[in-house]
């Protein structure tokens, strides 16, 4: 399977690489890794005239500590997350979630940024991500702008970000020593999960429940008001809207949120 | 578009479409057919080259993408008289293989799993090949033959070219 053609630019900066978005509008796409925008050009599910390759911009790849928050650069690549010791120590969900993702060849290449902005709501890492809070840093020509992880997934592919704007960084909350818990549940090792739970203080994100990552706000709402794990988790699948495919039908996606999300917050009252 | 790539420990110039994928660019520009193109959607691993010591999947890679990198395949493991790479060695010795066609993915895998843990278990071995598929389904010997090669030292993890950079 080969992609149609295209025109590679490769820029040599973030402002670089915005100034090819504002030039090319909706023909351009921004490959990192690529190992979600690839594999749909191959079945030519998108034909981009002009990919911008921001992949070799090290100067987003970090993780480090600013204030209460972990920042992470948007080229950072899920394997970098998985050992990065800052990551490790602050807020631990980030990079065991990132050992989760794929297999080693897929998290050798595939970044946080590129994930974000993708939005595929079976994604793992914005599903941690979603859980976590924090916000989504994104670049355009007029400067960066700050948009909450809670605002940015709005859909199946579909962001808060505009065409001429790039992810730059995300920044969560560091959650030192509170307990958390991440259940995915897949038929092979290295599958995108069918569903998956993350839970952190307090907060449930689902993966595949519904367009995008969502938030579990009824088993929220039932924790906060001092509900069981077992009562609250029962709930998590209110309000979303799984789809039925070919490995599960909407009804067991359903139980499967149920059932991982108590296992979720069940490892998170352990580990607290 | 030009690109300059090191194939084996030799530099290359290149002139490729921007969609030239790295695993096509190695077997028909290259002309090293080791790398074989199994699932051709980044999930059976039998593409599997190391790329600045990364193990990646060169059908999800473009050829573009690797411009000014390291890349090594299964032909550049083996040693100038022809002394095989101990990945290689291990699995001939335990039997590695079946049918062979997911073999050269599995072998540059394995060296990558070997680089991040030079003396795996079972199971360390098993999750770090959790990206390569073996239709005849000849995971014992496979995990055999990787925990083999770990005896053989530090070498079982690197590539050839890698040695020579730190050199």
């Amino acid at each position: 399977m080969i992609p149609s053609p295209f025109d590679l630019v490769r820029p040599a900066s973030v402002e670089e690489a915005i100034e090819a978005l504002v030039e090319h509008g909706d023909d351009a796409k921004v490959i990192a890794g690529g190992h979600s925008l690839l594999p749909l050009m191959k079945l030519r599910l998108a034909v981009p005239g002009v990919l911008v390759d921001v992949g070799s911009l090290r100067e987003l790849s970090y993780v480090r500590v600013e204030g209460d928050e972990v920042a992470i650069g948007a080229t950072t690549r899920h394997f970098e997350l998985e050992r990065s010791d800052v990551a490790r120590a602050e807020v631990p969900l980030l990079p065991h979630v990132a050992s989760r993702v794929g297999d080693p060849q897929v998290r050798h290449r595939g970044t946080l940024g590129g994930t974000v902005a993708h939005s595929d709501p079976a994604s793992d890492l914005p599903t941690a991500l979603l859980a976590l809070g924090g916000t989504v840093v994104v670049q355009g020509p007029g400067g960066r702008r700050e948009i909450p992880v809670t605002e940015f997934w709005l859909g199946f592919f579909e962001t808060a970000l505009s065409p001429d704007e790039l992810v730059v960084e995300l920044r969560v909350p560091r959650t030192g020593t509170a307990g958390w818990g991440y259940e995915k549940f897949t038929r092979r090792e290295n599958d995108w999960p069918i569903v998956a739970a993350a839970a952190v203080q307090g907060r449930v994100a689902l993966a595949n429940m519904a367009g995008a990552v969502v938030r579990a706000t009824a088993t929220e709402e039932a924790l906060a008001r001092g509900a069981s794990i077992a009562e609250a988790a029962a709930l998590a699948d209110e309000g979303t809207s799984p789809s039925s495919d070919m490995h599960a039908d909407a009804d067991y996606r359903r139980h499967l949120a149920r059932l991982l999300t108590r296992r979720a917050l069940e490892t998170a009252a352990a580990s607290s | 578009m030009q690109v300059e790539i090191t194939v084996n420990g030799e530099r290359r110039t290149d002139e490729v479409e921007p969609r030239l994928l790295l695993a096509h660019y190695l077997r028909d520009v290259c002309g090293l057919t080791a790398t074989n193109i199994g699932c051709d959607s980044t999930s059976c691993g039998a593409c599997t080259v190391v790329v600045d010591g990364l193990t990646v999947k060169s059908c999800t890679v473009l050829a573009a993408q690797t411009d000014g990198a390291q890349v090594t395949t299964l032909e550049g493991l083996a040693g100038p008289d022809g002394e095989l790479h101990p990945v290689q060695a291990a699995f001939r010795a335990e039997h590695g293989l079946q049918c062979g066609f997911c073999t050269p993915g599995m072998v540059m895998a394995s060296i990558g799993v070997l680089a991040d843990n030079p003396d795996p278990s079972d199971r360390e071995v098993r999750e770090g090949l959790e990206g390569n598929l073996c239709r005849c389904t000849g995971y014992h010997n496979i995990v055999r033959a990787v925990r083999a090669a770990a005896q053989a030292g530090p070498a079982a993890g690197q590539v050839p070219q890698a040695q020579e950079v730190e050199a």
